[in-house]
């Protein structure tokens, strides 16, 4: 078996191929919900009711989508540097950390100032937390993969550690959680009563940024090629391992305001339960979007979508919820084959 | 400070440090054979998880011990067989679907674990494998006590270091499983299908981390519970490379980073509270990173691990 | 003719829209010699891995020994008895000359490799064919033409009954290439076949019965070697008459570049340069000549800013740099044609505007506060399509897939354009066919024309002397004096390549 390039692949073949990972997806879901003993259709059904069908499901899409974006862009941004950032779990929680250090009454200032300054603040944390692992990458050759998954789980260590220490809420009863941040620290709600806040429209604005960043500038064209082929990229000039660097600042900065917008927009606080995984779901988002910043909002909501409904179905029908982790982990390894063929042509000779 | 000292000096220390690093040894080696033919398998994580809920549920539906293992090894060369067929045929990226695999692998054992016990808030336990003292052996003062009074599985372990060094330096398939990982051109040349030796590597190692996770629900502890394994397949990337891909340096390293966990287990102990015991917890990952670090600029590393290969190609 | 060991029948390979074997025919008779010549890029290499089982071939048959052979399995060809020594070779660095002989000769579920077996036999074969190595040596440590040895003992520890070399010559000293040819005779004298692929004429006469030439992809002509002349095989090589471009007399100015005593860092298994001299002047070619693996590299990614010199004096245009890099050598004025154009000269998933901006995007030309100026650099792509007649759909179009010809023409144009004083040439013409070559060649000397002071790297002894106004040899990381135009015979140049110093070496 040989797999040969489409000079220029057919844009039939482009749309068909992931439309049949999709439908690939859905026919091994339906497998484990048949086993479940439940319908596949009228799951899928409850599925699509729960995510959006009616504007309350929507709002809890797009609102369980907010940070899906956020780490969904950084690790969009990393992987097109082809920086393996797998540590946005940890990235965000320090976000976190950082929005509630600052957000508890520390900083007495207008909303108008104390928000912006917590988001630079959450943002310099996530980015310095990435910028470690890339300087062992950079300096030492220290795998990167390997550096950020064992940061995620200090990280949680971390967050632990102050929740039970200085960061614990006195009137808490014991749990471990932090004092809930101040009013002028919060991201109001979009519509009063729903849960949907403006951490959404802040993602929506860091896609677009990432967007021009990628597109429009030297930065971006400094990423791309160092991403696609380093060693060329080092000849013709471009200084590979400060590119590399600047990357890791953006994804790690990207991934914390995930954390900023969970506490500020949603919880109100820090908990050991911030995220459900967000950090490893990004994966998933950025390569659906197939790394494009504006696809990433898109497969953010898509994702968010099937938790969302699934969650909602759950509670209906006697399916385990992390139906949905099993169909969004297929999806992303159906996808990745589906563009494949999409790209290469399989030749059996 | 002589009390924590005095630590290193007790057999039950030693016995703590070895079956800490059983499940460490078979996934280590796991990951090392799937290394040494040229693939890097981010599945580890997730194939443990399925190790340990496969060996524990089959236990705990009625199999006998060993039939848990023998299931934990299937499921394991299952996913490892879904690894293989993305990564070496079809040259996807190992980093995505490594990922994905252990996204999948976890959350298709979770699944499966609610769909099969639906009620239960906490987890069923099952008999699990009993130390198997050694006559004679165990009966040497420490070391002896702690190499020689451990469960079956332990035992197994070591066997798998002695039998993947074997193999991978004696034997005609070790020598093809390692020009693989060096130079698949070479392999192809001489008429073997670096497609088949790789696959066939993948999902032999990846048996073997599905064995190391179904330890800690078979021998270290005795049921299931979600994020037991934890970071330890993270870990066990480390080991391969801190032991410099070879069985035996990386068993060394196991044993090595299994003391140190069982030790900051005692310390906190006697640190009686003063330190907050997310310290000592995060230490074996730190120590993880420090170890990469310490190797990285020496380590040499297969030459093609992380290359896909097509046919035909030089 | 001896009883024909192998068949060709009418071999077509195709490679998307190009067509690398065009209805191949050829038979090799047992002990017989026959050489396939042809241009880079003519289709040999395709046909020998069609032969031994690499690619499957559109349409066709292969022969050997009387009974089919089932296409695309290597494995097949080498239990019929086809070696194949292929010009990269397939051999694991870091494992032992006997791993790499041994490796798939035992059955793979055998509980022990039985090395004394191995061992014994690889002596054996050593010793009766003049193929001394060690076998318990790493691959890594061995010379050039010690791991060419291990290849052969490769085959012939397989019972190789044909065999294949695929340029075997390219990387050898001529010393090492006589040891090859003699190692040659005494394999024929055992009634092996051998094929010799190759696109040197000379050795080709000296070492073969019969000489097959392919062209394009087509069989252009066969003869004995003992009634061909080499004018004849060369037309038939190349299908033209070879125009070398005119070469005006030099008007050397003063030197623009300067190495004195330099050393670089061994890197991997490169040859560093060790105390090299030498200086480039304006207004001449300088050519490197050497064979491969002697440094070249080390120079060429000193001047490219890849390598910084260890010790010794590194001067351009009078100016030594504390901090040495791609980005100072392209701002010191020093343009670079690379040798690999896919792995470093061009990023190949990227496009053509992308591509030809890459040395100097943050230029105000291309860019203004961080932001890139793409419509400049799409015209920029369209006036270079255009001045070097690059066959390309679009400046949107992905580099990758545009034919190495043209790859090398935006190369060139990227690298020339901002009239660059100091030019590094390194294979700037390999693997182009001959009307891209003379482009390359006329290009190089318009520049010299201009003034411009050229290194030129190349394994084409050939292409060195054609070009060069001076010619400085390299052998082990060391440079031999320059000598001017006609002043050295190639049997000199020969010496100084196989590391056989001259008296005049020593300051």
């Amino acid at each position: 078996m040989r797999l040969e390039p489409r000079p220029q692949p057919p844009l039939g073949v482009l749309l068909l191929y992931p439309l049949a990972a999709v439908a690939v997806t859905l026919a091994l879901v339906s497998l484990l919900v048949l086993a479940a003993g439940a319908s596949p259709l009228s799951v899928l059904g409850l599925v699509l009711k729960g995510a959006a069908g009616s504007q309350f499901a929507l709002m809890e899409t797009l609102t369980r989508a907010t940070p899906l974006i956020f780490t969904g862009l950084a690790v969009a941004v990393a992987f097109r540097a082809r920086l393996w950032n797998i540590g946005a779990e940890a990235q965000l929680y320090i976000g976190a950390v950082v929005t509630v250090v600052l957000g508890t009454g520390a900083l007495p200032l207008p909303s108008i100032v104390l928000i912006p300054v917590i988001m630079i603040a959450a943002m310099a944390a996530g980015a310095l937390l990435l910028l470690g692992p890339t300087l062992l990458k950079t300096r030492f050759g220290v795998d990167e993969v390997v550096t950020t998954l064992l940061l995620n789980f200090i990280a949680l260590l971390f967050v632990s550690m102050l929740l039970e220490g200085p960061l614990k809420d006195p009137t808490g009863l014991g749990w471990p959680q932090s004092s809930r941040v101040v009013a002028d620290a919060q991201l109001p709600r979009i519509v009063t009563g729903r849960r949907l806040h403006y951490g959404f429209v802040v993602a929506l604005a860091a896609a677009l940024c990432v967007w021009v960043v990628m597109k429009k500038t030297v930065l971006g064209y400094e990423m791309r090629a160092v991403g696609h082929n380093a060693e060329a990229a080092r000849f013709a000039g471009m200084p590979v391992n400060s590119v590399l660097a600047k990357t890791a600042l953006l994804s790690g900065g990207l991934a914390a305001l995930a954390g900023f917008s969970e506490v500020s927009g949603l919880k109100g606080n820090l908990t050991l339960d911030l995220s459900p995984g967000f950090g490893y779901s990004g994966i998933v988002v950025a390569m659906l979007a197939m790394l494009n910043p504006i696809g990433v909002v898109v497969s953010a909501i898509f994702v968010a979508g099937i938790f969302v409904g699934a969650d909602a179905m759950s509670r209906a029908a006697k399916v385990p919820s992390y139906i949905a982790d099993v169909m969004v982990a297929t999806a992303l390894l159906t996808m990745v084959t589906a563009l494949l063929f999409a790209r290469f042509r399989v030749r059996w000779r | 400070m002589s009390e924590a000292l005095d630590i290193l000096f007790t057999a039950s220390f030693w016995v703590a440090a070895i079956r800490i690093a059983s499940p460490l040894i078979f996934a280590t080696m796991g990951e090392l054979i799937c290394e040494r033919a040229g693939v890097l398998n981010l599945g580890i994580e997730g194939i443990m998880t399925v190790g340990a809920f496969a060996g524990w549920f089959t236990v705990y539906s009625g199999g006998d011990l060993w039939t848990g293992v023998a299931v934990a090894a299937l499921a394991g060369g299952a996913f490892g067989l879904l690894h293989a067929t993305l990564t070496v045929p079809l040259g996807l990226s190992q980093h995505v679907v490594g990922i994905g695999i252990t996204l999948l692998a976890t959350s298709l054992t979770y699944f499966t674990y609610r769909l099969a016990l639906p009620q239960v808030t906490t987890p069923p336990k099952i008999e699990p494998f009993q130390p198997l003292p050694i006559p004679g052996l165990s009966k040497i003062p420490v070391l002896g006590e702690a190499l020689f009074s451990q469960t079956p599985l332990t035992y197994l372990a070591f066997a798998t270091v002695a039998a993947v060094a074997w193999v991978l330096y004696r034997t005609p398939l070790g020598l093809a499983v390692r020009a693989a990982g060096e130079n698949p051109a070479a392999v192809e040349a001489q008429g073997i299908s670096v497609t088949g030796i790789r696959m066939g590597a993948v999902m032999a190692g990846s048996a073997l981390m599905a064995v190391g996770g179904a330890f800690l629900t078979m021998s270290a502890f005795n049921s299931f519970f979600f994020q037991m394994i934890n970071g330890r397949g993270w870990i066990c990337i480390a080991l391969v490379v801190f032991g410099s891909w070879r069985p035996g340096k990386a068993l060394l390293g196991a044993i090595l980073f299994a003391a140190f966990d069982a030790y900051q287990v005692r310390l906190q102990q006697i640190s009686g509270g003063v330190v907050p015991y997310q310290l000592f917890l995060m230490m074996p990952y730190i120590l993880s990173i420090a170890a990469l670090v310490l190797v990285a600029r020496r380590a040499t590393y297969p030459r093609a691990l992380m290359i896909p290969y097509q046919k035909g190609e030089r | 003719m001896p009883s024909p060991v192998l068949i060709l029948e009418n071999i077509t390979k195709r490679f998307g829209p190009l067509t690398a074997n065009d209805s191949i025919s050829f038979e090799l008779g047992r002990g017989e010699v026959v050489a396939l010549l042809g241009e880079n890029g003519a289709g040999k290499t395709t046909l020998m891995n069609i032969l031994f089982g690499h690619y499957v071939a559109d349409e066709g048959t292969v022969e050997a020994f009387g009974r089919p052979l089932p296409p695309g399995q290597p494995r097949a060809a080498l239990e019929a008895g086809i070696g194949m020594v292929h010009q990269h070779f397939t051999l694991a660095d870091n494992m032992t000359v006997l791993e790499n002989i041994a490796l798939g000769t035992q059955g793979l579920l055998r509980p022990k490799l039985d090395r004394k077996a191995a061992l014994a036999r690889i002596r054996e074969l050593s010793d009766s064919f003049g193929l001394s190595v060690d076998p318990a040596a790493t691959v890594a440590t061995l010379s050039v033409g010690e791991r060419q040895r291990v290849e052969i003992l490769k085959a012939l520890y397989r019972d190789a009954r044909v065999l294949i070399l695929d340029e075997p010559t390219a990387v050898l000293t001529p010393a090492e290439t006589e040891a090859l040819f003699r190692t040659l005779k005494l394999l024929v004298a055992e009634g092996l076949s051998i094929i010799f692929i190759s696109h040197k004429l000379a050795e080709v006469m000296a070492v073969s019965d019969r000489v097959l030439v392919l062209r394009q992809g087509r069989l252009a002509g066969a003869r004995a070697t003992a009634g061909a002349t080499r004018a004849e095989l060369a037309a038939l090589m190349v299908g033209q008459e070879v125009v070398s471009p005119p070469v005006p007399p030099a008007v050397a100015g003063p030197a623009l570049l300067v190495l004195e005593d330099v050393t670089t860092a061994r890197r991997g298994n490169a040859t560093p340069l060790d105390g090299v001299t030498l200086s480039l002047h304006s207004g001449e070619i300088t050519g490197l000549a050497g064979v491969s693996g002697n440094g070249q590299a080390a120079l060429a990614g000193l001047l490219s800013g890849m390598e910084a010199p260890l010790s010794g004096c590194f001067e351009v245009q009078g100016r030594a740099f504390a901090k040495w890099s791609p980005a100072t050598a392209l701002k010191a004025g020093i343009a670079r044609i690379p040798e690999d154009r896919h792995a470093v000269g061009t990023i190949g998933d990227m496009s053509v505007a992308e591509n030809v901006i890459a040395e100097r995007y943050r230029s105000p030309r291309f860019s203004r506060a961080g932001f890139l100026d793409w419509r400049a650099a799409r015209r920029f792509a369209e006036a270079l399509i255009r001045d070097y007649d690059v066959k390309c759909p679009s400046p949107d179009a992905r580099i990758r897939l545009l034919s190495g010809g043209n790859m090398q023409k935006l190369i060139l144009g990227r690298a020339l354009d901002p009239d660059p004083v100091i030019i590094l040439a390194n294979q700037p013409t390999r693997g182009l066919d001959v009307g891209a070559v003379a482009y390359v060649h006329g290009r190089l000397l318009e520049a010299r024309a201009r003034g411009a002071a050229i290194l030129l790297i190349s394994e084409d002894l050939e292409e060195i002397l054609a070009l060069s106004d001076r010619v400085v040899v390299v052998s082990k990381g060391r440079l031999s004096l320059p000598s001017a135009r006609g002043e050295r015979s190639l049997r000199d140049l020969g010496e100084l390549m196989a590391g056989h110093r001259e008296a005049a070496h020593a300051p």
